[in-house]
């Protein structure tokens, strides 16, 4: 099976500091792709550079067989590429119905998705339990309803590959077990590729984990095989093994 | 742009065309002439609040493209002895192609320096109209003469200057650009543009090339207040300088931020409130422009977003 993601020896420096360095990625369909390690290991500006947001120095990118490196952000939304961002940036003074629609319109233009504005913003909605406060202005929201809010406008892009990152961060403990749930559905019908820092929801989603360090990749496996990982405990919980 | 029933705002524009149109029956002759060209410069206005106020760029080089649309029309006429109609479009031909110019080079930059980089151009505009004095009349202007300023429609010849048919005609461009607005803004596009306005990289993030959404909405601001420019001429019969001066950029932002920035209605009432609070502070005194001043300062007060900004705000959520 040929991977629907690929980054060949992928760079990005800002200034003397290379926060990506020679990244070689390859994601499958289908799966659920978790991405860790301590903080400024680059999984962020990974990301970034996957999605559009900033342009590597150096280094391919491939989504589903085409050469991505070059084109804008919004050109690789319309190919299926959606970002969630880490820190909460719905539009806070549209409604969250207004927020859903403009990935919906957007889908419905590229031909990608068919039916009315309505229907899919209601569907994208109910999807995340927000459908009761589609009139409410996004910024009037609970944070964790900002936080659904953010997914459900990557939903409405209809991905193929979702990137969400960080998106548990400040979600209560009853939120995240809705929200494991939910990454579940969304993975029948996109690649998701997520940047967590909290493990329990790490371990239960995904199906390989990726370790980031120092902007390379340190290790890569099944959540069995990177928690026995020694480097990885090393590098990332801070042990020492004596 | 809320999924609201459409019926409450068109019935409330349809209403306020209406009420124009009553008004031409009833109002005393100042009164009539004034309206008139309260609704020709309320266009300009609402070319201008589309760029500032769904799109959030705030241009300090309007009255080029105002001015765009008026030697347009008005040379078109003097030089060329083009029909009303044939002037009218070389007004808005000129206006959408210098907004088209701008554009591409304005909306490199955002913020300060696209407030810069529009002013700078526009004073380039009004110099080159000085400059060419030969032919633009220079800063002393041009007069239209009346016997041009003839609509001809099929076998119907309306004369401009005739009151009524001018108020009628400012009626009919203000009703049409009013709903060409309501449409805009109430449309997905119209969604798109406030997007940008609030978040322009989160809009990215969903998909859109920002930069060409953009670049429409210059070129349909400025080829509505080409309109505006356009009419201006052929109903007025003054072609003159002091329309692309500065003073013309702003007067489209004071008009846009005392009515309501983002309301389809705001730029009347603003461009309204500020001729009559003129025009009745001037009659009593020589010192008017100090109570247009404390008039604007209460207002920025107590209604800091435009009289139909803060009243959507307050009572009348529905508001387009």
């Amino acid at each position: 099976m040929m991977p629907l993601l690929t980054t060949k020896d992928l760079s990005r420096s800002f200034g003397g500091l290379r926060a990506v360095d020679g990244v070689d990625f390859a994601l499958m369909p289908g799966e659920i792709r978790a991405v860790i390690g301590p903080n400024g290991a680059g999984k962020t500006t990974f990301v970034s550079l996957v999605s559009g947001r900033i342009q590597p120095s150096s280094g391919t990118i491939i989504f589903d067989g085409a050469d991505i490196t070059s084109l804008p952000a919004y050109a690789r939304v319309r190919l299926g590429i959606a970002y969630t961002f880490q820190i909460t940036s719905v539009f806070a003074n549209l409604s969250a119905y207004d927020n859903v629609a403009l990935p919906v319109q957007r889908t419905l233009t590229d031909s990608r998705s068919k039916g009315a504005v309505h229907t899919g913003v209601m569907a994208a909605l109910e999807r995340t339990g927000l459908a009761d406060w589609a009139q409410m202005p996004a910024g009037q929201l609970s944070y964790g309803h900002q936080r659904l809010l953010e997914v459900a406008m990557g939903l409405a892009l209809k991905p193929r590959l979702l990137i969400l990152d960080e998106p548990t961060q400040g979600l209560a403990d009853s939120e995240i077990d809705n929200f494991i749930e939910l990454v579940r559905e969304i993975a029948d019908s996109a690649t998701v590729l997520l940047i967590e820092h909290n493990m329990p929801v790490v371990m239960q989603l995904a199906d390989r984990i990726t370790v980031f360090n120092a902007g390379r990749i340190l290790a890569e496996g099944t959540p069995e095989q990177i928690r026995a990982n020694a480097a990885v405990q090393d590098a990332y919980l801070g042990t020492t093994h004596g | 742009m809320k999924d609201a029933s459409p019926a409450k705002p068109y019935a409330l524009h349809l209403g306020v065309i209406a009420l124009l149109f009553a008004l031409s029956f009833v109002l005393p002759e100042y009164h009539h002439g004034l309206l008139a060209r309260i609704m020709v410069l309320a266009v300009f206005a609402m070319g201008y609040n589309l760029l500032f106020g769904y799109v959030g760029l705030l241009s300090l080089g309007h009255a080029m493209f105002f001015s765009a649309g008026l030697y347009g029309a008005g040379l078109a006429v003097i030089h060329l002895g083009w029909s009303v109609s044939a002037a009218f479009a070389a007004g808005l031909a000129c206006g959408a192609l210098l907004a088209l110019v701008i554009a591409l080079l304005a909306l490199r930059t955002s913020g300060v320096a696209f407030m810069i980089v529009t002013m700078m151009f526009a004073q380039v505009f009004y110099l080159v109209i000085l400059y060419l004095a030969a032919w633009t009349g220079g800063d002393q202007g041009m007069v239209v003469p009346q016997s041009m300023r003839v609509l001809v429609l099929g076998s119907t010849s309306l004369d401009l200057t005739n009151p009524t048919v001018r108020y009628m005609s400012a009626l009919a461009l203000f009703s049409i650009v009013l709903l060409i607005s309501l449409a805009i803004v109430r449309s997905g596009y119209g969604r798109v543009l406030v997007a940008i306005r609030e978040n322009e990289e989160r809009t990215k993030m969903l998909g859109y090339d920002t930069f060409s959404n953009k670049l429409a909405a210059v070129i349909v601001s400025g080829t509505i207040c080409a309109g505006s420019g356009a009419a201006y001429a052929l109903l007025f019969g003054y072609v003159g300088s002091s329309f692309a001066s500065v003073q013309y950029s702003i007067l489209p932002l004071l008009w846009v931020l005392l009515g309501g920035a983002a309301t389809t209605l705001g730029p009347l009432i603003g461009t309204l409130f500020m001729y009559y609070v003129i025009d009745v502070a001037s009659g009593y005194t020589s010192a008017y422009l100090l109570i247009v001043g404390i008039a604007l300062i209460l207002l920025v007060l107590f209604f800091p977003k435009g009289i139909l900004g803060s009243i959507r705000q307050r009572w009348l959520g529905w508001l387009p």
